[in-house]
């Protein structure tokens, strides 16, 4: 109810991308979705999506045909913005029923309480109100609530031990948005591990003769018919190299348009400091530099100059480094199903810290299932209090409309006052959540908020370096996001070590 | 949870929603020549800023009253003053003098809503949250939820947010006014209130309660006694409040003549457009407008107003409480919004201010009537383009409304103090009253519904153009009259029984 007063008048250019991607579907023929580019906003997403869109076409003919019409660039008529952001309420409700299953999943703590202490309706409401969620989706807009609806419904279905469910989601979720293959070690691991592996014995380590092929077939079958169903019939068309060109893009660069806050942006930053410094000191030559910019605000290739440069094998080295030790942790010290939703938290950061292009809106991807973790246990809620209130404001520049600056800044100050009081209510004790550095550093936040949104637009650098206040924002941000990525891996470790001390059972 | 937490989630979530609806069209929204109530707020910016004092409420060759001249007290003047200093900082061309007419852009339109926003902000959303903490009872999540109940109002917000107007000044300003009277602090009390008179001259609809609660006071504490000098302390605070307000106008009385005929325009006829009060409702069974003359008009809804307004007034002389002052205020407000001349229906948010003081002791009339009035407004907000808002700013209200303030559940016979309608319909058999009152709130949400759904989806016949407003009007007044009737029944009967409350909290 409350999201449907987001239906602001205001909309970004993804929402010309899914109007583009309707018209595509509906009026040209399957063996063209691929390959049409009349516009610039191909269609980049796997197959079940471009179906998915296909039935919403259906629907959007009786709102308005002309925004079927692959010409009509840029094409806004109300009905159109109506039928749009209609559709994403509508699947939203997928969200809201995943959501109740992982309610229904988190453990209730002893002790009468109302109904706003219980750490299900805490989690219910963070989930539900998540400030980035609703901000990507209903403003900026996205389908992302819909997708996220499928991954919090299959790590509810392992938290409940319905594996195979779990996994008919998860493939489902691939193949409506690669992005998810960030995750998909931490799935295949742990489904190996958990589900083939009937038994552990009795120290907690592999049982090799306990391997169950007929379990592998079932998983593998269910993931393999998903794919032949969603990428079947571009196969049949020998289109495959072609879709596959257009869902994993390399030409773009190193970091997107507004630098998500992962490690390359540190790096970038050193980089520039290293570069002024240099020219400064006299210890390179200005000349000698390349001209290219990577502060401009478009997608671009980009050199660096001092250090050496990225490239997208270095990231994928990078970032199967990072998710490496989480991997093999819960290959050889299983935690259950919490374990796994560690390790696939551990595998989204991971890959969001060293990933290749990657868009800030992927925070959300590890922030959603910290959420279960935070009710539940007290370190979970400190490092989530940090991760969420940085990795939040890191979407602060996707809306940039004076007209919209009160709807964020208030809706992220909701927010953050819910999570902090509610989480401080539930893991209430001696000690108080946050370090009094993290909390010194999210109040700096505060201090650059204020700075970005307010002082920048007036003063007079305005002009002459227009990049800065994402810059600042985009490094300040990652400073918390790797703090959080390190205090879940040591976090990981910990948590095993607990867990091989008490229950052996999966 | 801490309430001030829970309290500054409500405001900000009211907040949002203010904003929110301020993203969309506004009254008068590209239509020269004479656009709507936004050209007149930013008209008003004009004059005040360019002309002198003096020529504010003139006809003069540079302000031209036909074109939006100043018909609201000098209180609404000044604040066009302020507004127009700022204006003039940010951007000269937006009141430059007659070069200004019918300027619009999307900078612009940030401003004035802003310029609503923090009149709000400062004025009307700290009044509500002191009165929901401090002079309603419960616990402190019934507070709460009152508090969101009170904000979320939707006819206010609306009105002020989308059709755009300054209603949340003077209603914050009557507001602090209660709730000074609440808190026994009398001349602070009236000293805020003859500053919402003096921003709009309507909020006389308030001014008969005001003063009967106080005389009523003075009269108790003994005439001779400290009545006397408390009857001095008020009289003299407003007399400075009204000197200090129209001090500008004090040295020429045809000046202040001038001013006092602009507020009070009499040539106007009986009503105008399609209102919810009784003598557009009657129009439609006699031609009202056409029988009698304008004289005998302004006679017969002076009378029908006294009449109306009478008995409420002399019961709170005699029994100046607290509850009986907020009933008063309802009846008041709704019998000079039924009876009175030239009504427009937005003076509907006057009787809902008193209303929502009631949610917490009358949650499902409060609601029912709070709905009712919002759609009133409808033929008003389709005009303005604001369909959506209305749809989804009523829904959450109903929804909020009857699931916070469990407004369903609180309604047995004695919660509505329903006991008088017994007395008065002995001769009928015996009925359940609160049985008949959930229905009959059904029903009418289903046909509050129903007729706004048809007003945008249906045309009407030809021979009947104004079918579906006249449908709203007369709903509504049908229910406004009805709550008007009940409203001045509880008034009469016995006070409410503290113990009863105490056990439902």
């Amino acid at each position: 109810l409350i999201t449907t007063r987001m239906s602001l008048t205001f909309h970004s250019t993804d929402f010309e991308v899914h109007r583009n991607w309707l018209a595509i579907t509906h009026s040209l023929p399957v063996s063209r979705w691929y390959h049409e580019n009349t516009s610039e906003w191909t269609l980049d997403y796997p197959p079940l999506f471009a179906w998915f869109e296909f039935g919403l076409s259906h629907v959007a003919q009786h709102f308005d045909r002309n925004m079927l019409l692959v010409e009509n660039l840029n094409y806004d008529s109300p009905a159109t913005v109506l039928f749009q952001r209609l559709s994403v309420i509508f699947t939203d409700l997928v969200f809201i029923f995943a959501v109740r299953e992982c309610c229904r999943c988190v453990q209730e703590q002893k002790g009468s309480r109302d109904i706003l202490n219980r750490p299900s309706f805490v989690l219910a409401v963070l989930l539900l109100w998540n400030f980035g969620l609703l901000i990507v989706d209903h403003i900026h807009f996205q389908y992302n609530g819909f997708l996220f609806g499928f991954l919090l419904l299959s790590v509810a279905k392992h938290l409940q031990s319905r594996h195979l469910q779990g996994a008919l989601l998860f493939a489902l979720l691939l193949n409506l948005k690669h992005i998810y293959l960030y995750v998909a070690p931490a799935y295949g691991i742990y489904l190996l591990r958990s589900y083939c592996f009937t038994q552990d014995n009795k120290d907690g380590s592999i049982s090799w003769r306990s391997f169950s092929p007929l379990r592998l077939i079932a998983l593998g079958s269910i993931v393999g018919s998903v794919c032949a169903l969603s990428f079947g019939p571009f196969i049949a068309m020998g289109q495959l190299p072609q879709v596959l060109s257009r869902l994993f893009p390399f030409k773009r660069g190193l970091c997107h348009a507004y630098w998500a806050p992962n490690i390359w942006a540190l790096y970038n930053i050193l980089d520039k400091v290293l570069v002024t410094l240099g020219v400064r000191l006299k210890l390179l030559q200005e000349a000698e530099l390349p001209r290219a910019s990577m502060t401009g605000g478009l997608v671009q290739e980009f050199q660096h100059s001092v250090l050496p440069s990225i490239t997208p094998s270095i990231t994928l080295v990078c970032t199967l480094l990072s998710i490496l030790p989480a991997a093999a942790s819960i290959w050889w010290r299983p935690g259950g199903a919490r374990g796994f939703l560690r390790c696939l938290l551990l595998c989204a950061l991971g890959s969001f810290m060293f990933g290749w292009h990657v868009h800030e809106k992927a925070i959300l991807i590890a922030i959603l299932p910290l959420s279960i973790l935070a009710v539940e246990s007290r370190e979970d809620a400190g490092i989530f209090l940090v991760l969420t209130t940085t990795g939040h404001y890191s979407l602060f520049p996707l809306i940039f409309t004076p007209a919209e600056l009160p709807i964020k800044a208030v809706l992220m100050l909701m927010f953050v006052i819910y999570s902090f009081t509610a989480l401080r209510k539930l893991h209430s004790g001696p000690v108080s959540l946050l370090h009094p550095l993290e909390s010194v550093y999210l109040l700096g936040l505060v201090v650059v908020a204020t700075a970005c949104e307010i002082v920048f637009p007036l003063s007079p650098w305005q002009q002459k370096l227009p990049f800065l206040p994402l810059l600042v924002t985009s490094v300040y941000c990652s400073v918390g996001v790797t703090y959080s990525f390190l205090r879940l891996y040591v976090s990981l470790n910990t948590d095993c070590v607990n867990v091989e001390f008490t229950s052996r059972h999966v | 949870m801490q309430t001030w937490s829970l309290v500054s989630l409500c405001v900000l979530l009211g907040v949002v929603v203010r904003w929110g609806v301020s993203l969309n069209s506004y009254s008068g929204a590209g239509r020269p020549p004479m656009f709507g109530d936004y050209e007149a707020q930013r008209h008003w910016q004009e004059v005040t800023y360019n002309l002198p004092v003096q020529e504010w409420y003139l006809n003069t060759t540079d302000n031209n009253l036909n074109y939006w001249g100043l018909d609201y007290p000098p209180l609404t003047a000044y604040h066009s003053l302020i507004c127009a200093y700022i204006a003039k900082i940010i951007n000269p061309e937006w009141v430059e003098l007659h070069k200004s007419r019918g300027y619009e852009s999307p900078a612009h339109k940030l401003f004035m809503r802003a310029t609503v926003l923090v009149a709000d902000l400062l004025i009307y959303i700290p009044a509500v949250v002191l009165y929901c903490l401090y002079l309603t009872d419960g616990s402190a999540k019934k507070k709460v939820s009152t508090l969101f109940c009170f904000l979320l109002y939707p006819g206010l917000i609306l009105i002020d947010y989308g059709h755009f107007q300054y209603n949340g000044v003077s209603l914050g300003f009557a507001l602090w006014g209660v709730l000074a009277l609440g808190l026994g602090w009398d001349s602070l009390g009236s000293m805020a209130f003859c500053l919402a008179l003096n921003y709009k001259q309507m909020e006389l609809y308030h001014a008969l309660p005001f003063f009967c609660y106080l005389l009523g006071k003075c009269v108790k504490l003994g005439l001779m006694g400290r009545g006397f000098f408390l009857l001095v302390r008020i009289a003299s605070t407003v007399l400075v409040t009204f000197a200090l307000c129209w001090l500008p106008f004090l040295s020429d009385p045809s000046r202040a003549l001038q001013v006092v005929r602009r507020i009070f325009p009499v040539a106007r006829g009986l009503f105008e457009d399609k209102v919810a009060n009784t003598w557009c409702s009657l129009n439609i069974l006699i031609k009202i407008r056409s029988i009698l003359s304008s004289d005998s008009q302004i006679y017969l809804s002076t009378a029908c107003t006294l009449l109306a307004v009478l008995p409420s007034s002399v019961r709170l002389l005699t029994k100046p409480t607290f509850w009986q002052f907020k009933l008063a205020l309802a009846n008041s407000s709704l019998a000079f919004f039924l009876f009175s001349y030239q009504v427009h229906e937005k003076s509907i948010l006057l009787a809902a201010l008193p209303v929502c003081l009631l949610l917490n002791d009358l949650p499902l009339v409060a609601i029912y009537f709070l709905q009712v009035s919002t759609f009133s407004m409808v033929p008003l907000l389709l005009k303005d383009g604001l369909l959506v808002p209305y749809v989804v700013t009523s829904l959450a209200f109903l929804f909020f409304g009857v699931f916070l303030l469990s407004a369903l559940e609180h309604c047995s016979e004695e919660e509505l103090r329903l006991g008088a309608y017994h007395k008065l319909l002995f001769c009928l058999p015996k009925l359940d009253m609160a049985c008949i009152v959930r229905w009959k709130f059904y029903i009418s949400v289903a046909v509050m519904a129903g007729l706004s759904f048809a007003s945008v989806a249906l045309v009407p016949p030809p021979h009947l153009p104004d079918l579906f407003p006249v449908l709203v009007s007369t709903t509504a007044f049908l229910h406004f009259f009805g709550t008007f009737l009940y409203f001045n029944v509880v008034q009469f009967s016995g006070p409410p029984s503290r113990k009863s409350q105490k056990k439902k909290n």
